[in-house]
């Protein structure tokens, strides 16, 4: 009887108890609707008066000084000087949208930056294919998580595009927690003529009005209007690491560490959890999700990848809860390279599917490897990066650097791939005639239009003048982040806080031939982001070129 | 023995710095070019270097996963290499290296841990069970049941919030007035071992001599049904 009730009585505390920590395991009560207020502003197209731009900020980890900040400093006189705050400045994602007309940044102040390629003109065949920037906006701003205490960052982790539907362009981007759909529209024309209003928009005095008008279109300049339309918010406990659009058009999936949701594009309060690798027991964690994409062709399969090097293919029709795999790919560990730092190694920092979806593309601390989705036991392809730091793999592990997550991309014919690396070197492999390059991403070493000298580097033995030997590779100088045009040999890389853009220039001819890549020939056609030290005009916003 | 580690890791992680720049060592230990006793010296060293970069992740407010869970598994590797070296005094004690892992692991969760704390506490003022904290547990501060009754949610109460203090007060200190017999137990014996009124606490055996079979099944359907809760379906749910 006593033992009954203190039974019940405890089922139902427990019921409660648990009722509580499920919402708490949810996270942070939802706000219906379309989520928070909208954050975004709309910022005209930078032109040559350009105003200059100022908040100011309780910086993460600064003990809650405020500094202030100066974005985008125009040609025009400073009111102070700038006190720069370099973190902020880094790139963090690159993306090229579908056409490749625009290229898309984040960065880790929570800022979106868009380049437009101009058009070629013959009136100025130098700046033919070149991109300046078309748009800058805030999307995220740093939030506080009042039930866990803690700070979400701002950082934008990726930026995917929608494919262009109409006139209007899209794009998702994400930090942690919240991934925002961004509208992006062009205004060039004006409407002039009213017949109740005048030009300034005040109501005119009626007995003025003595004929009818039809109001005109007027050409105006170009503006660049954002807005945020969907905040999709609340679905993540843990850090989100990829957003991967559907085929379909409709619907886009979230991966943070250990689950994976989809959502439609225009629902935003409510996602779908697709894979949840959470274990029961915490204690048991022993792997995470680490990167993931839909197929390019297939709506209903997607890939995702763990930090112990596996990928695993899932099938959305099998399951509503993909957490059985319809294909694991896994390459076996080579017991002549085991060591300690195996698992951390192989730990896969990104997976890209070729542009054919026949094949996959993974890239790990040292390698990249390319898949065939028919062969689960290994990769058809591996590349070493830099197989020079094999040898120093407790150095790295001590300075945490073999944890960076590089990221890798295919080229439009999936014949080459590419991939970053340190001191700001970045590296190419021709699929086809196994060549490979080293070429190297710098202020110092690229004069706009001057042809990329392939780098190399020296691990021991013999030396070459100008090779750079491993123990003065500047690690600090990461290229994690890089993306290829979808069609043309136009590549943008993302060196820290400065964004290099580079374009294969031989000759036509020859780059008109299917699959043709110099790898070679590769010339800097635009730079952007830049702060120069000295305090005065920066690299950025220029009119049409990006020009040092 | 965790403070002595501490302060051992200050000492040799100066003496082992050249050590370190060896990196050949910390290829395969069965490597024939290296020798014998180089590897077991030089993984301890890596061994501290590792528990140095636990500590350090599970600092942060809210620790990065594969950080977390990939230096937790070097830890792992490094701490199988090393248990055949026995004798080597300077090498703390294997059997601690992994619980002390384990429940840093586990109590990085760190919301669910202060939320854990306080719903345990809740809970032991609620019911007489003893072993009522054990279900809640599994993603408890501790990862594993660290004794049955309201005296060990004091315990828990520590550990919730702030897990840096965990490390820094030592677990061994934090524990010695808990009944540990639990540990020794063996949670998952057959039934017939669980029938068997015992002193040892587990998460079904205080409940078989009290409670008849129907309490016992309802109490089991609470616990499947709150595992189903605890798998968010995603927002606004």
């Amino acid at each position: 009887m006593s033992a009954t009730t203190g039974a019940l009585g405890s089922g139902r505390s427990l019921q409660a108890g648990r009722a509580s920590l499920a919402s708490i395991l949810q996270g942070p009560p939802r706000v219906p609707g379309a989520g928070r207020a909208p954050e975004g502003r709309c910022d005209a197209m930078p032109t040559p008066g350009v105003v200059l731009e100022q908040w100011t900020r309780i910086l993460r980890g600064s003990g809650g000084q405020e500094f202030e900040r100066q974005r985008w400093p125009g040609p025009g006189p400073h009111t102070h000087p700038p006190v720069s705050l370099p973190t902020a400045d880094i790139i963090s994602t690159v993306e090229f949208n579908h056409t490749g007309e625009l290229l898309a940044t984040g960065d880790k102040g929570g800022r979106v930056v868009i380049f437009q390629r101009e058009p070629e003109s013959k009136n100025a065949p130098h700046s033919q294919g070149e991109y300046d920037v078309y748009s800058t906006f805030q999307s995220h701003e740093p939030e506080f998580d009042y039930l866990k205490s803690l700070e979400i960052e701002e950082k934008i982790n990726k930026i995917k595009w929608l494919p262009q539907q109409n006139a209007a362009h899209a794009l998702l981007a994400t930090n942690d927690k919240t991934i925002k759909l961004w509208k992006i529209t062009e205004r060039d024309k004006r409407p002039e003529g009213y017949n109740l209003k005048d030009e300034e928009g005040r109501l005119k005095d009626l007995s003025t009005v003595t004929s009818l008008q039809v109001p005109v279109l007027k050409p105006m300049e170009l503006m660049v209007e954002v807005s945020p339309r969907r905040v999709f918010a609340n679905g993540h406990t843990y850090h989100i690491n990829s957003i991967s659009v559907n085929s379909d058009c409709e619907t886009y999936m979230s991966a943070d560490d250990l689950r994976i949701n989809l959502w439609h594009l225009a629902i935003t309060d409510r996602s779908f959890n697709i894979v949840d690798i959470k274990p029961a027991n915490m204690e048991d964690l022993a792997e995470v999700i680490t990167a993931s994409e839909f197929h390019p062709h297939h709506c209903n399969l997607f890939v995702y990848s763990s930090s112990k090097g596996s990928l695993r293919l899932c099938d959305m029709r099998a399951a509503a809860l993909c957490d059985q795999h319809a294909k694991l790919f896994e390459e076996p560990e080579d017991p002549s390279n085991r060591s300690f730092f195996s698992e951390i190694i192989s730990s896969v920092s990104d997976v890209k599917f070729s542009h054919s979806g026949r094949y996959m593309l993974t890239r790990d601390y040292l390698t990249v490897k390319v898949w065939d989705l028919n062969m689960e036991a290994r990769p058809i392809e591996t590349y070493q990066v830099h197989d020079y730091l094999r040898g120093k793999l407790c150095s790295l592990y001590e300075s945490d650097c073999i944890f960076d997550k590089f990221e890798c991309a295919w080229n439009g014919s999936d014949s080459v791939i590419m991939t970053g690396a340190y001191n700001n070197f970045f590296r190419m492999f021709d699929r086809n005639t196994k060549r490979d390059v080293t070429l190297e991403a710098s202020r110092q070493s690229s004069k706009p239009r001057a042809v990329l000298k392939p780098r190399r580097v020296c691990a021991g033995g013999k030396r070459r003048r100008d090779d750079i030997s491993v123990d003065s590779l500047d690690f600090s100088k990461k290229i994690l982040h890089t993306a290829w045009h979808p069609a043309e040999n136009i590549i943008a890389i993302a060196a820290t806080n400065n964004l290099y853009i580079f374009q294969d220039k031989v000759n036509s001819e020859m780059q008109s031939r299917p699959g043709y890549t110099s790898l070679a020939c590769w010339s800097q056609v635009g730079r952007g982001l830049e702060k120069h030290p000295e305090g005065g005009e920066s690299g950025g916003v220029h009119g049409k070129t990006f020009t040092a | 023995m965790l403070s002595k580690g501490l302060k051992r890791k200050r000492e040799e992680e100066e003496e082992e710095k050249e050590a370190l720049a060896v990196d050949a060592w910390w290829l395969d230990p069965g490597h024939p070019a290296v020798a014998q006793a180089p590897p077991a010296v030089a993984s301890s060293s890596l061994f501290d270097l590792s528990v140095l970069k636990l500590h350090h992740s599970l600092r942060q407010s809210e620790p990065d996963l594969r950080h977390l869970v990939l230096v937790v598994n070097t830890l792992r590797r490094i701490q199988a290499s090393m248990v055949p070296a026995a004798a080597l005094p300077p090498v703390p004690s294997p059997p601690e290296a992994p619980g002390v892992a384990d429940s840093l692991l586990a109590s990085s969760d760190a919301a669910l841990s202060a939320s854990m704390a306080s719903l345990l506490e809740d809970l032991s003022h609620i019911e007489g069970l003893s072993q009522a904290p054990q279900p809640l547990a599994d993603e408890g501060p501790l990862g594993r049941p660290t004794g049955g009754g309201p005296p060990s949610l004091g315990g828990l109460d520590l550990l919730g919030p702030a897990t840096g203090c965990l490390l820094d007060d030592g677990l061994e200190g934090l524990f010695e007035d808990i009944d540990t017999s639990m540990y020794d137990s063996d949670l998952w014996a057959p039934a017939a071992e669980s029938l068997k009124p015992g002193p040892v606490e587990g998460p079904g055996k205080e409940v078989a001599p009290e409670l008849d079979e129907a309490e016992l099944d309802y109490l089991m359907d609470m616990l499947v049904t709150t595992q189903a809760l605890e798998r968010p379906p995603g927002p606004g749910r």
